[in-house]
């Protein structure tokens, strides 16, 4: 049941941002972390690029891009556990949340939009200008993030960007909740960290795959973290394919969100909350 | 009509057992033995609007259990319970927009942050509207004295001072009930003091009801009328501290300073409990033996200096009535 109004949601949302903001220092480690993958993945790349025979379905450059973007937005992708989460369950101060006039699936939903677009802002924003822009100055433009391929691309990227967040706070609220069956969520972390990395596109980017596998792999739900819109990026995906990409999108989110909330509801009415 | 009624709830765990060693885990990978633990079985009470009731028990009696029931954390096993005409479980949300908890053990303010961005965040999320969140915030505040903490981060608190915090934010949105689960735990004396102070005056001022579990009998001598005492997930007895003690055999101690040394002094009608030098503790039972007929004997022999007739405190009146039922932990 969900009240009218979204006061409650917009609050925890606006005050798990603003504390995640202060984490700078976390937030510059993240930064160098990503320069230095994304240096390596490029240079990879570049090597089969130059060195691999036949053709790729994506050229050097975009390939490049595709990196960039996702090491700028690596932070939106849902492979782990809110440790606030994990914490509460550890401490039984999960009853508080129980305690609250709201629906518990949803001010979870909102605290973990927080938590990854917090953490995305602070490091998006320099790697973007640094590989787009600081990267052509000093001459590296051959390994440098390229424009979208044009206005179009742009507002069609934001929207799907839009449903990257969503989709990555779906899948994030149903990792915490799993919490409350396993407690500590060290376990899971290991198993959807490669799961999300391989099959997002974050690691290759997904074109590159071999043929008969692109069908599945642009299907499945995690290709909505970061092959769509980047494929969108570059109007690898345009027009109808671009919105279908975004339907797709919201098709998983949607599912994610129903499941989640289902999950909130079973899980919350076999909870076990001991000691005082 | 009673604001809470409680009837015949009861609440099993299923706990999983681990089995000792490294065979026994290696086992536990394909079977797990589950115990039921059986933290309530079939309490029911009724409570009226502007009650204040304790709500005491041995660890692991079932208090806190039946307190998260009532808050609407935990669904029961079986058993049916309304609170303000609301099915605590079932119709959570509504149900504790309703209500205040404070766990003494825990904490609902955000660590990070400054005390009164606590406040604020729970205005948004319990939804109280601007003008009436100012007035209960400036009466809560002057009443607890917390104007000096608002702008400290809750982490920078000691626990006095956190408490008196947690206890604010819990009633931010006007409740109507109060669960406390002790609040008092790990306090001194003066915040304990100015925290009943302060409970009592909100049960009698502004008519809030008040549940209060806690291990400390000042807290309940001091603020309960009535006390349910819960013991192996049942309630034991429902009523006041000086019912109970009316009830009790009426065990008196007298502790007397004699003038001179008695040594192995005996008297009829009282058992010596102790003696250290001249003074020397004697327990009867006022009922058989009046207070004055056992001085008079004894000052027939010896000279008395000093002397004084105690009643048991409230807590061995409780560990005693634990100790009769049964229900000390195991």
């Amino acid at each position: 049941m969900r009240d009218a109004g979204t006061g409650p949601y917009r609050a925890i949302f606006a005050a798990r941002f603003l504390m995640m903001l202060q984490y700078r220092a976390a937030a510059l480690a993240g930064i160098a972390t990503q320069f230095w993958f994304g240096g390596i993945m490029v240079m990879a790349l570049s090597a089969f690029y130059t060195e691999g025979g036949g053709s790729a379905s994506i050229t050097r450059a975009e390939a490049i891009t595709y990196i960039w973007l996702g090491q700028a937005f690596l932070g939106l992708l849902p492979w782990n556990v809110d440790p606030e989460i994990a914490v509460m369950m550890r401490t039984g101060n999960v009853a508080y949340e129980r305690l609250r006039p709201v629906d518990t699936y949803f001010y979870w939903f909102a605290r973990a939009m927080a938590w990854r677009t917090a953490a995305t802002l602070l490091r998006a924003i320099p790697l973007l200008l640094v590989t787009s822009v600081v990267f052509d100055w000093v001459g590296l433009g051959a390994w440098s993030l390229q424009p979208p391929q044009s206005g179009t691309a742009l507002a069609l990227f934001l929207l799907s960007m839009v449903a990257v967040v969503l989709l990555s706070s779906a899948l994030t609220t149903l990792l915490n909740i799993s919490v409350v069956w396993t407690i500590s969520g060290q376990g899971i972390n290991v198993f959807t960290n490669s799961l999300v990395l391989i099959l997002s596109g974050m690691v290759i980017p997904l074109p590159l795959f071999p043929d008969w596998a692109h069908l599945m792999l642009l299907l499945q739900p995690l290709a909505g973290l970061v092959d769509i819109p980047y494929r969108i990026y570059f109007a690898h995906l345009s027009g109808a394919e671009a919105i279908a990409g975004i339907a797709l999108q919201i098709f998983w989110t949607m599912l994610f969100i129903g499941l989640g909330h289902l999950c909130m509801t079973r899980t919350m009415r076999r909870i076990q909350i001991q000691g005082g | 009509m009673p604001q809470i009624a409680v009837q015949d709830l009861s609440k099993t765990y299923r706990v999983a057992e681990r089995r000792r060693g490294l065979i026994g885990a290696g086992r536990g990978l394909f079977s797990r033995t589950h115990r039921a633990v059986e933290a309530l079985k079939g309490v029911s009470f009724a409570l009226d609007r502007g009650e204040l009731v304790g709500i005491i028990g041995p660890n692991g009696a079932g208090k806190s259990t039946l307190i998260k029931i009532l808050c609407g954390i935990l669904m029961p096993s079986s058993g049916h319970c309304e609170v303000d005409g609301l099915v605590p479980w079932d119709q959570r949300i509504r149900h504790v927009a309703r209500i205040g908890v404070v766990f003494g053990q825990r904490t609902q303010l955000w660590w990070d942050l400054p005390v009164i961005d606590s406040f604020e965040l729970l205005r948004d999320i319990y939804r109280v509207p601007e003008v009436s969140f100012r007035a209960t915030a400036e009466t809560l505040i002057s009443l607890l004295r917390i104007d000096q903490l608002l702008h400290r981060p809750v982490r920078q608190l000691s626990l006095g001072q956190r408490m008196r915090c947690d206890i604010a934010a819990a009633l931010l949105h006007s409740p109507s009930i109060l669960f406390l689960d002790e609040p008092t735990i790990g306090l001194d004396a003066n915040s304990k003091l100015a925290l009943r102070d302060f409970i009592k005056h909100l049960n009698r001022h502004n008519g809030v009801t008040v549940i209060l579990a806690t291990h400390d009998m000042q807290d309940i001598g001091a603020l309960a009328e009535r006390v349910l005492i819960i013991g192996h997930g049942r309630i034991l007895r429902d009523g006041s501290i000086a019912a109970m003690r009316a009830d009790t055999p009426g065990q008196r101690r007298l502790v007397i300073d004699f003038s001179e040394d008695v040594g192995d002094i005996t008297v009829e009608g009282a058992t010596v409990l102790s003696r250290t030098g001249r003074r020397v503790a004697f327990a009867f039972d006022s009922r058989v033996t009046a207070a004055h007929t056992l001085i008079g004997r004894l000052t027939a022999d010896h000279d008395i200096a000093e002397l004084s007739i105690e009643e048991p405190t409230i807590e061995e009146l409780i560990a005693d009535f634990y100790a009769s039922h049964g229900a000390v932990e195991a």
